[in-house]
């Protein structure tokens, strides 16, 4: 099977890392790894923000890029959510406005083959044993557009449960708002400062060396707070935790 | 007490305080976290909820649909039944018709229910102005008015306070209003409740005309209903001679089967129990039972030019149980007065700016009051997309364009203060439409990463304040998916 990676701006270009992850574990479970280099960004932060005008020619471009594959694989909860719950709309509003079918006609073909990396691993290649080593404590954090636009549901905490040597410690509060929320970071920081020193308090209750997320735009928030208060905790994709193996462990 | 909200900062400048103080803070975590889990609890037990939230979601969106229909046929029944109706486009109007009604009783003094919709229009105030004093009767009401206070959530208005801060505010207060408190009152619940029931006890007693909201209106029969947990706006309802209710025009159900959905998801949503204590209808009046006058006050005050939008419309399903503001992180932490207006928490932030426009600075800054988590969603019995809103208030600010106000189609400009985030989005567009662009962007940030220091001055402090910004990696992804042929060149193979 041949996927097409859509890493996301982000991870692109702040966390390598993640990408890497998840063409290591891909390519070992028998997938052939495509990244477009015409690539950019889903418009999400330009959608949330209020400029869905100025989305809709990035959404083109999304498509025109990615069209032609047979499944897109994300690592991003909030990316995915995107493509799949805002394309859509985006279209239906754009013709509300007597634009007519053509946005719409555009996006449809990536909104279904779009893929969340694990429900990739899970619902397309049915796999929750990946093969992975990772002698760590972990507490997962499910993000909101994963958990309550995807509805991810349990898929990570399966695939996290089946890696070798990891202890998966229950996150209090797992389901409460890191407090990241794009823009909102910035535009309402005091409210989102307090909404992550209460996250990374759950966590750090839990003893765990490692927080794990699968959108790494909620985990460099949380990242940045667990540094500044200094728990001695740390950030760590789920990609990167699956991708580890014996061989080649992650850290 | 004022109802008003006029010339209240932004929401962010609000939340500041707020998110400091840590009293409220507190007080907003126990109360909020202890309801939430109730209501998940009882939510859980019904066994086709989902069901019912569709139902009551189409039973509204038909409704609204059809307003116009539904209330003529409210008015004829309502009629036909022994009470007066009268139509009110604004607040100023229907304070005024109540103030007149109020007059013509020669009474100077009120008995309240709860009511948000007598909130939103300032009624208290306009009834003081005019020389007549308005009780209200609901606890949590009443600690906010003898407080001078604002309420600051949906049901329970003075979930700010602690049983401390209750007990000072009855100690000091009430003399002035009525029946002081017991001597040595302390702070506990049945203490504080027995002195309220005392306090209460007398105004009912008294009072010959009393005000009220709605939680629906039946069309075709013309029955309204209060939904109540404490049985005081029973009081209010059945005690005095004459009856005034002030209703939004979007609390219509068609028909009386239609409250078997509502009467099950609204209790169960709000208090989180299965079935609501005192639930009071009256159909117009009725002979030696109940008021004998009674008047129904429906009040526009901008719902038909909410109704006139798309996407927002769907506010007007909200049935006010308060399970968005209990569930909401923002809310929990910037509490109910940061909101600027009687609706606060998630609903809050839709509806203020629909209601009353964007363009006071508080209400165009409402719409970023959300990190979009979606929780207020997911717990919504009513099956608002607030986050969908929210994001289409959010266009409304930057963008501007057409909009109803009054009835008229006007067209809006993009709001002041957003020029430079507007610009930023502009160019990342532009960036974004060009690989190559992007790329040489991405570089340059690469490149000069040992110059990145860790806080930001000016206005990335707003980041960089409480966290530490990433470390930037020394080459972007596609940098090194270039130079190692996607990794199997053998060597950098996903390190
Ligand atoms: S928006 Fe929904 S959850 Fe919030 S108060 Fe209204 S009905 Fe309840």
């Amino acid at each position: 099977m041949r996927v097409a990676l859509f890493l996301t701006c982000v991870n692109d270009t702040l966390y390598p890392d993640t990408g890497r992850a998840v063409v290591k574990l891909l390519t070992r479970l028998g997938v052939e790894v495509d990244f477009p280099m015409a690539q950019t960004c889903c418009g999400q932060a330009h959608y949330n923000t209020g400029y869905r005008h100025e989305a809709e020619p990035l959404a083109r471009h999304f498509s025109d890029v990615f069209g032609e594959y047979e499944a897109i694989v994300t690592p991003s909860g909030s990316c995915g959510a995107m493509v799949r719950e805002l394309y859509p709309r985006m279209g239906e509003r754009a013709r509300a406005e007597g634009r007519g079918n053509s946005l719409a006609t555009t996006l449809a073909p990536v909104v279904p083959k779009t893929y969340e990396l694990t429900e990739f691993l899970v619902d397309v290649l049915g796999v929750t044993d990946v093969g992975a080593y990772y002698p760590h404590k972990v507490t997962y954090h499910p993000t909101c557009h994963g958990l309550r636009g995807l509805g991810l549901g349990d898929r990570p905490r399966r695939l996290l449960q089946a890696v070798k040597g990891l202890e998966l410690a229950e996150l209090p509060g797992a389901e409460e708002c890191c407090g990241f929320g794009g823009t909102f970071a910035l535009k309402n920081s005091d409210v989102s400062a307090a909404m992550g020193a209460d996250k990374v308090r759950n966590a750090a209750s839990t003893g765990a060396e490692v927080l794990c997320a699968a959108d790494n735009s909620c985990l460099m928030h949380i990242g940045g707070t667990m540094a500044r208060l200094s728990t001695g905790m740390r950030p760590v994709h789920i990609a990167e935790i699956l991708a580890s193996t014996e061989e080649e462990p992650a850290v | 007490m004022s109802g008003t909200y006029l010339g209240m900062p932004a929401f962010p400048k609000a939340a500041h305080e707020a998110v400091h103080d840590a009293t409220l803070r507190g007080n907003l975590r126990h109360a909020t976290h202890t309801i939430r889990a109730k209501r998940a609890k009882a939510v859980a037990e019904v066994s086709d909820w989902d069901a019912l939230r569709e139902a009551g979601k189409r039973i509204k969106d038909h409704t609204l649909r059809h307003l116009d229909r539904y209330l003529v046929q409210l008015e004829a029944s309502v009629t036909a039944a022994g009470g007066t109706v009268h139509w009110a486009a604004d607040a100023d109007e229907a304070n005024r018709i109540v103030a007149d009604l109020v007059r013509a009783t020669g009474e100077s003094e009120v008995v309240k229910v709860k009511s948000m919709t007598t909130q939103e229009i300032g009624l208290n105030e306009a009834l003081e102005a005019e020389g007549i004093r308005a009780y209200e009767t609901d606890l949590a009401e009443l600690i906010v008015q003898l407080g001078r206070d604002r309420p600051s959530h949906i049901l329970v208005p003075a979930i700010h306070r602690n049983r401390g801060e209750i007990r000072d505010i009855f100690r000091k207060e009430m003399s002035e209003w009525g029946r002081p408190a017991p001597e040595g009152l302390t702070d506990t619940p049945a203490e504080l409740a027995e002195a309220a029931r005392l306090h209460l006890r007398e105004k009912f007693l008294r009072a010959k005309v009393g005000i009220s909201g709605a939680n629906f209106m039946v069309a075709e029969t013309g029955t309204l209903v209060v939904v109540e947990s404490e049985g005081n706006g029973r009081m209010c309802l059945t005690l005095p001679e004459t009856l005034i209710s002030v209703v939004g025009i979007e609390k219509i159900l068609p028909t009386w089967q239609d409250l078997e959905v509502f009467l099950q998801t609204l209790p169960r949503s709000s208090t989180a129990e299965r079935m609501n204590p005192y639930t009071t209808m009256w159909t117009g009046t009725t002979d030696g039972d109940g008021p004998s006058t009674f008047h129904l006050v429906l009040l526009d005050n901008g719902r038909t030019d909410t109704l006139a939008d798309e996407v927002g419309r769907q506010a007007l399903r909200c049935i006010r149980c308060s399970a968005c503001l209990n569930v909401c992180p923002v809310y929990e932490r910037a509490g109910g007065h940061a909101y600027g207006s009687v609706y606060p928490g998630p609903i809050g932030a839709i509806l203020s700016p629909q209601l009353r426009g964007v363009t006071s600075e508080i209400d165009a800054s409402l719409p970023y009051a959300s990190s979009l988590c979606g929780a207020c969603y997911e717990v919504c019995p009513v099956a608002i997309d607030i986050p969908e809103v929210l994001v289409h208030l959010r266009e409304r600010v930057v963008e501007g364009g057409q909009v109803t106000s009054n009835g008229n189609k006007v067209v809006l400009k993009p709001a002041k203060g957003h020029a430079a985030e507007r610009a930023a989005m502009r160019a990342a567009r532009w960036a974004f439409s060009r690989p190559g662009a992007l790329r040489a962007g991405q570089r340059l940030v690469s490149r000069s990463r040992r110059l990145h220091p860790r806080s930001l001055p000016g206005p990335g402090k707003a980041w960089s304040g409480t966290r530490d910004l990433p470390a930037v990696p020394k080459e972007p992804f596609r940098d090194w998916w270039q130079r190692t042929n996607g990794g199997m060149d053998g060597k950098g193979a996903a390190k």
